[in-house]
């Protein structure tokens, strides 16, 4: 069997999906390639099924908040083939304010809490998912907190003045 | 015995028990329940002592850890990191440290990755005599906890003498360690060496040829290799199942590549053999941590962190007293350096499995945007629907077992 | 020589065959020396107070011997770890539940003021919802400062009044904490 590397990986990829995906680089190694939220499944089916990619597990979901761009979420996929300890990274933009995109679910049972802690955090909607609940926070919270525009700081508290802070 | 686990299904909603003919009875286990060792809740739904089905809920200590990490600089992410698996606080530190150095690029010396093994091995022994010693308590055997439970605290003596903190360690700073060891810490460690192992062997033997023991645990909650990492499941627990992924050797950091020691799987993926698993591989750390300190003693003494004034805080007390190092701390505090705006992936065997931490940097202060992949949150989804066809008295070994601590879970 | 320390008897009149002291104080040094714990561990502190309950520690050298996880036959509760809102409600029924007398042990930063999590999630110390007795420092608090904890309150349920439970400022205190008392006698 041939060492897969990252060359190999994108190659393959180009043979299956030539002009619908676009490589952002290797930072660290690390094969980055973008989607669009359409073929996302397909795209994960075919990593993940291909015979010689075989990226079979999924190390995690999560997602990044970018308040200035016009796509201003975007949905990070690890995947990782553990036979030869090579790792892809693939990434969703999607648009708010309530971005969508398919859920994994039916690839892996793993990505049910990696995208209802997504959901939790950044409002995203993941289609087709069995149970789309908040997971880590209460269910009363009414916003998603990760979002770039809500703050670190509870804004109801009272006790902190800000003059003993000098501000 | 139970039976194993015929088929797995998704979390549904939340019970509720309104049908007068319903013979199933809903029972709330948690938050804060005894036996779970921790805070989280299951609703399930028994017929006499056998669960059919259950939900988790968790979020009861949700710290929002990655919002705090986009407002710290880097070096004050390490002590959040502490927090995250607090029975092995110190591999969180490392792994920390290492994402930061990779994005950094920042080249550490060979004797502060050794040291780095012997604090993160040290570190995994601590986590697994804590869950060893839990489960044992669970299956109602006391005597093995105390007697392991006397070696951890000197672990965590060692830890004092090289930090200061016994739990929450905060060890090391970006490139490499804030002080050397001293003397009195390569003693401690030495002797940990020598007392260590026949303690663990006569835990050993209270356990692993323990009848009760067996019938308690051998054949409980088994899961296949296929599901478990259908789960995404890593660390001992997938190990135990058959499948030998670790971080440690597949995508070797801190010099790992060097060392030998074996990583133990087990066959059948029960309670019993994540104990096994984990037993055995508190031995192969101590393997480890013998040739780290081989390592150390032929490279160059005094080396404890690299040449990096840019990144690396100097001493407080050269802060005080001498320009330079004044003006490298204050540029480091105020997030003045140059850093490449780059995004990096750096995955540590945690004691309870991959610890990863995703890192997007925008050249600033502090990250732009920080995820930690914690094995704990990952490994506990699949309890609930794992739970359905067992007993409540095995569900609860089951959760022991998996090792699932709450700080890592809700981060 | 027999290992057992004795607790201190209280100040009062001893002569042959008798010693008399006021009820209070008799009664405040058998529940001083009695105390069962209500371990809430959410987090790191937990992780400390099983060291404090271990071999090393032995909290159980100071009457402390039998943890309680059942909140109605527990006397103090230990609150270890941070509290996030989700938890705040759960905590406050567990104390609700708890018989007078009952006392509070804030361990560690996060219980005590939130520490180092000022965040939307987290509660900014558990006397925000529940009165606290002692408040333990450290992040976490090491294994003898939990003790140190323990004893502090055993000083305060020594000298405390039997009658705490209907003394006015006791009862506004918890109504200020928005907890109804009614024990019947009141």
């Amino acid at each position: 069997m041939d060492k897969l590397d990252n060359k190999l990986v994108l190659s393959e990829l180009e043979n299956r999906f030539r002009g619908s995906f676009v490589v952002l680089g290797e930072p660290h190694g690390l094969l980055t390639v973008s989607v669009e939220e359409d073929i996302i499944t397909d795209f994960l089916v075919f990593v993940k099924d291909h015979p010689k990619l075989r990226f079979n597990y999924l190390t995690d979901i999560t997602a990044v908040h970018y308040p200035t761009e016009e796509k201003d979420f975007c949905v990070v996929y690890h995947v990782h083939n553990m036979l030869h300890n090579v790792r892809l990274r693939i990434k969703v933009f999607i648009a708010g304010p309530m971005p969508t995109i398919p859920s994994a679910t039916s690839l892996w049972n793993g990505a049910n809490w990696m995208e209802r802690e997504t959901y939790d955090f950044f409002g995203i909607v993941f289609e087709g998912h069995p149970d789309l609940r908040r997971i880590l926070n209460m269910d009363e919270l009414d916003v998603f907190p990760m979002r770039k525009e809500y703050p670190l700081e509870d804004p109801n508290r009272v006790d902190k003045k800000d003059f003993y802070f000098g501000r | 015995m139970s039976n194993p686990i015929t088929k797995i299904t998704p979390n549904a909603a939340v019970y509720f028990d309104n049908d007068p003919q319903d013979e199933l009875i809903t029972l709330n286990i948690g938050p804060t329940h005894p036996a779970t060792h921790g805070v989280f809740q299951n609703v399930v739904q028994i017929d006499g002592e056998r669960i059919v089905s259950g939900v988790s809920t968790i979020g009861y200590i949700h710290r929002a850890f990655e919002k705090i990490a986009e407002h710290r600089p880097f070096y004050q992410i390490t002590p959040l990191t502490d927090r995250l698996n607090y029975c092995s606080a110190p591999i969180n530190n490392m792994g920390w440290h290492m994402t930061v150095e990779k994005l950094l690029d920042i080249e550490i010396p060979k004797r502060v990755q050794y040291m780095r093994v012997i604090v993160m091995e040290l570190a995994r022994i601590a986590d697994h005599i804590i869950c060893n010693g839990i489960l044992g308590v669970d299956t109602g055997a006391f005597s093995g906890f105390l007697y392991v439970m006397q070696e951890r605290e000197f672990i965590y003596e060692i830890f004092e003498e090289i930090c200061g903190a016994r739990l929450t360690t905060n060890i090391g700073r970006i490139g490499g360690f804030e002080r050397d060891f001293n003397e009195v810490a390569f003693q401690k460690i030495s002797e940990f060496l020598k007392r260590f192992p026949p303690v663990l062997k006569e835990f050993e033997n209270l356990f692993v040829r323990n009848r009760i023991f067996i019938e308690r645990t051998s054949g409980v909650a088994a899961v296949t290799p296929e599901e478990a990492l259908s789960y995404s499941w890593s660390g001992p627990i997938l190990r135990a199942t058959g499948v030998d992924y670790d971080v440690r050797v597949v995508a070797p950091y801190c010099s790992y590549e060097e060392f030998e020691f074996d990583v133990p799987v087990g066959t059948k993926g029960d309670v019993y053999d994540r104990f096994m698993v984990r037993n055995d591989e508190m031995w192969q750390s101590l393997r480890i941590i013998e040739q780290a300190l081989d390592k150390i003693a032929k490279e160059p003494s005094g080396v404890f962190h690299a040449d990096v004034p840019a990144f690396y805080l100097p001493p407080k007390e050269q802060v005080y007293t001498n320009m330079e190092a004044l003006i490298y701390h204050f540029k480091i505090v105020m997030g003045e350096w140059e850093t490449p705006q780059s995004e990096v992936y750096h995955a540590v065997e945690g004691a309870n499995g991959e610890l990863g931490f995703y890192m997007i940097h925008d050249g600033g202060r502090s990250p732009y945007r920080l995820h930690f992949r914690r094995p704990s949150f990952i490994n506990y989804q699949m309890f609930a629907p794992m739970s359905s066809g067992m007993l409540i008295s095995d569900a609860i070994l089951n959760m022991s077992s998996l090792n699932v601590i709450a700080g890592e879970l809700d981060a | 020589m027999s290992k057992v320390t004795l607790a201190e008897a209280p100040p009062g009149v001893e002569g042959s065959g008798f010693f008399a002291t006021t009820l209070d104080k008799a009664i405040g040094l058998a529940r001083a020396n009695s105390l069962w714990p209500l371990p809430f561990a959410t987090s790191c502190c937990g992780i400390e107070f099983m060291a404090t309950m271990g071999s090393t520690y032995d909290l159980a050298r100071f009457g402390a011997e039998r943890p309680s996880f059942s909140p109605r036959q527990a006397d103090m509760l230990l609150v270890m770890g941070t509290i996030a809102k989700k938890m705040a409600p759960v905590l406050r029924q567990v104390y609700v539940q708890m018989a007078e007398p009952r006392w509070v042990i804030a361990v560690g930063a996060c219980a005590s003021s939130g520490g180092i999590f000022d965040t939307y999630s987290v509660l900014q110390g558990i006397d925000e919802i529940i009165p606290v007795d002692v408040y333990v420092p450290g992040c976490p608090p090491r294994p003898e400062a939990i003790l140190d904890g323990v004893l502090k309150l055993q000083d305060i349920v020594k000298n405390e009044s039997l009658n705490r439970r209907n003394t006015p400022e006791y009862k506004a205190l918890l109504e200020k904490y928005g907890i109804i008392t009614d024990n019947g006698n009141g």
